[in-house]
């Protein structure tokens, strides 16, 4: 389904990528796990066109990113960013319903509403929720709303950039199952970046660890722990001991 | 020598780039006009922002304005006895520089840099990155309908200030100066001609589009953090403020040079 090969990007002097191949077989969740500034968010920018890589190549679906009709292959996609990124100006229903309300998915507003609100409460939000403005919203609300915005539009391949970041245990623990769920029954293809080893265990088929511009190790998710890899062995273990530098 | 050499090299090409940057923006904010869809919705809530909500601040500076100048030219002509030209000089001081500059400015302190501000803080929080992964293109949706409706809105409000700046001189040159309110609204309208307010206008439209899309383009440069959004949002009403005066320089020869 979504294939990159010898992935290169580099910021001014700071090369991010450096060759990094990664495979997501189709109905997949695929969790890529590395220390911050790895370049997680990079990868999955590059595979939306957000950041153009340097070198090496992007297919989805066999298919070059980089030739595809762009409005046909986001419409593919959807996205829950870090930060929620939620629209400030416009009120929860209207950022859910976003991709409804205008351009080829456009709907008649009160069907996109409706859609909206179910979308919200299949996230475990209620339905007066979507008159309000994402700022009166809780961090864990916003991520809801993100997470409704982004199955909204029923995409066949779901990005979770830093599900969990910022919330608190229990809260972490209601998106991971969330976005399990969600996957599952979408029949989605998922690529989630996290750090958070918990959100891995939760939401992972397979996982995939970038470390120096690079993927240093994949493979399911039920033999990360087996693994003999001691970078791999060091990051799931939380140690400062180990092959990866604690100060970078 | 060669350090100095090189040093000024840099700044030009430097210069070059920014501007050509600027350039292509301007391209792909006018390629859009041209190409489907329109946001109308978001345009009609840029004509309101940017329209209807300067008003206040636009009456106030041009109310002003018009009465100080009535009672500097009062005082000035006063000197060769030319007391009588008040009216005169207010309106063509109002319809032909101040109206417009003035206006220009007010919108170059409040649009520009609300734009600025706004368009730079969707950036730093991933906003204009989830529109894109909305199928949304930013130009689109956050240019163009701030761009056009400043465009078309700014000769309204100058207009309304050059009527309000006017009114103000006719207050003060009534109320203080002494003026027959009659003969003050002759003496104006008698010395206005058209090109004073078709000048006037373009002006407006031409301030319009620069305040509108400074405060875009700097939104969309900003760096990442808190910095980076003061930075953009101060250098985007700096640029318009100077390019507004710049333009008004321009637009004044080619309108009024003999």
């Amino acid at each position: 389904m979504i294939r990159l090969t010898d992935l290169h990007k580099s910021f001014g002097t700071k090369a991010v990528l450096r060759g990094a191949d990664l495979h997501v077989p189709k109905g997949e969740s695929m969790v890529v796990i590395g220390g911050s500034g790895t370049g997680k968010s990079v990868l999955i920018k590059c595979i939306l066109g957000l950041i153009t890589p340097d070198s090496g190549k992007i297919e989805v679906d066999g298919q070059d990113v980089t030739k595809a009709d762009r409005d046909a292959f986001l419409a593919r996609f959807g996205m829950l960013f870090q930060g929620g990124a939620l629209f400030d100006s416009l009120p929860v229903w209207q950022n859910v319903a976003f991709r409804l309300l205008r351009g080829h998915l456009k709907r008649p507003k009160a069907e996109a509403r409706e859609i909206a609100i179910e979308k919200l409460r299949r996230v475990g939000l209620s339905p007066d929720v979507a008159d309000r403005l994402p700022a009166e919203l809780s961090g864990g609300m916003q991520k809801r709303v993100g997470l409704a915005r982004a199955i909204a539009a029923e995409p066949e391949i779901i990005f979770f950039d830093e599900p969990t970041t910022g919330l608190d245990p229990i809260m972490s623990g209601v998106i991971n199952d969330l976005i399990r769920e969600i996957v599952t029954e979408m029949g989605a293809t998922a690529i989630t970046i996290t750090h958070d080893m918990t959100s891995v265990r939760a939401i992972a088929d397979d996982v995939a660890m970038l470390h120096a511009g690079k993927v240093r190790w994949s493979g399911p998710v039920a033999q990360m722990d087996d693994s003999d890899d001691p970078y791999l062995h060091q990051f799931i273990t939380g140690s400062a001991e180990g092959p990866i530098e604690a100060v970078r | 020598m060669t350090r100095a050499l090189a040093a000024t090299g840099a700044s030009v090409l430097g210069l070059l780039a920014a501007i050509g940057r600027l350039a292509i923006f301007v391209g792909q904010t006018v390629s859009h006009l041209a190409r489907p869809p329109f946001y109308f919705r978001e345009f009609g809530h840029a004509l309101v922002q940017i329209g209807y909500f300067s008003l206040p601040v636009v009456g106030l500076t041009a109310l002003f304005t018009g009465g100080a100048l009535a009672l500097q030219i009062y005082a000035g002509g006063s000197r060769f006895d030319a007391q009588a030209v008040v009216p005169q000089i207010v309106a063509i001081g109002m319809v032909r520089e101040l109206g417009p500059v003035l206006v220009g400015l007010m919108i170059a302190a409040r649009v520009t840099s609300s734009i600025a501000a706004e368009i730079a803080t969707m950036k730093v929080t991933e906003q204009i990155d989830a529109l894109v992964t909305l199928s949304t293109h930013p130009m689109k949706y956050l240019t163009l309908p701030r761009v056009l409706a400043a465009t078309l809105v700014m000769p309204i409000l100058v207009g309304i200030g050059d009527i309000i700046g006017i009114m103000g001189g006719f207050l003060v040159g009534t109320e203080r100066l002494g003026f027959n309110a009659a003969a003050y609204l002759k003496n104006t309208a008698d010395f206005l001609t058209r090109l004073d307010i078709i000048s006037s206008l373009v002006k407006g439209a031409v301030f319009g589009f620069i305040a509108a899309l400074m405060g875009c383009y700097y939104g969309m440069q900003s760096d990442r953090g808190a910095m980076g959004v003061g930075r953009a949002t101060k250098t985007s009403v700096v640029a318009a403020a100077v390019l507004i005066l710049a333009a008004n320089f321009l637009l004044t020869e080619a309108f009024f040079s003999a």
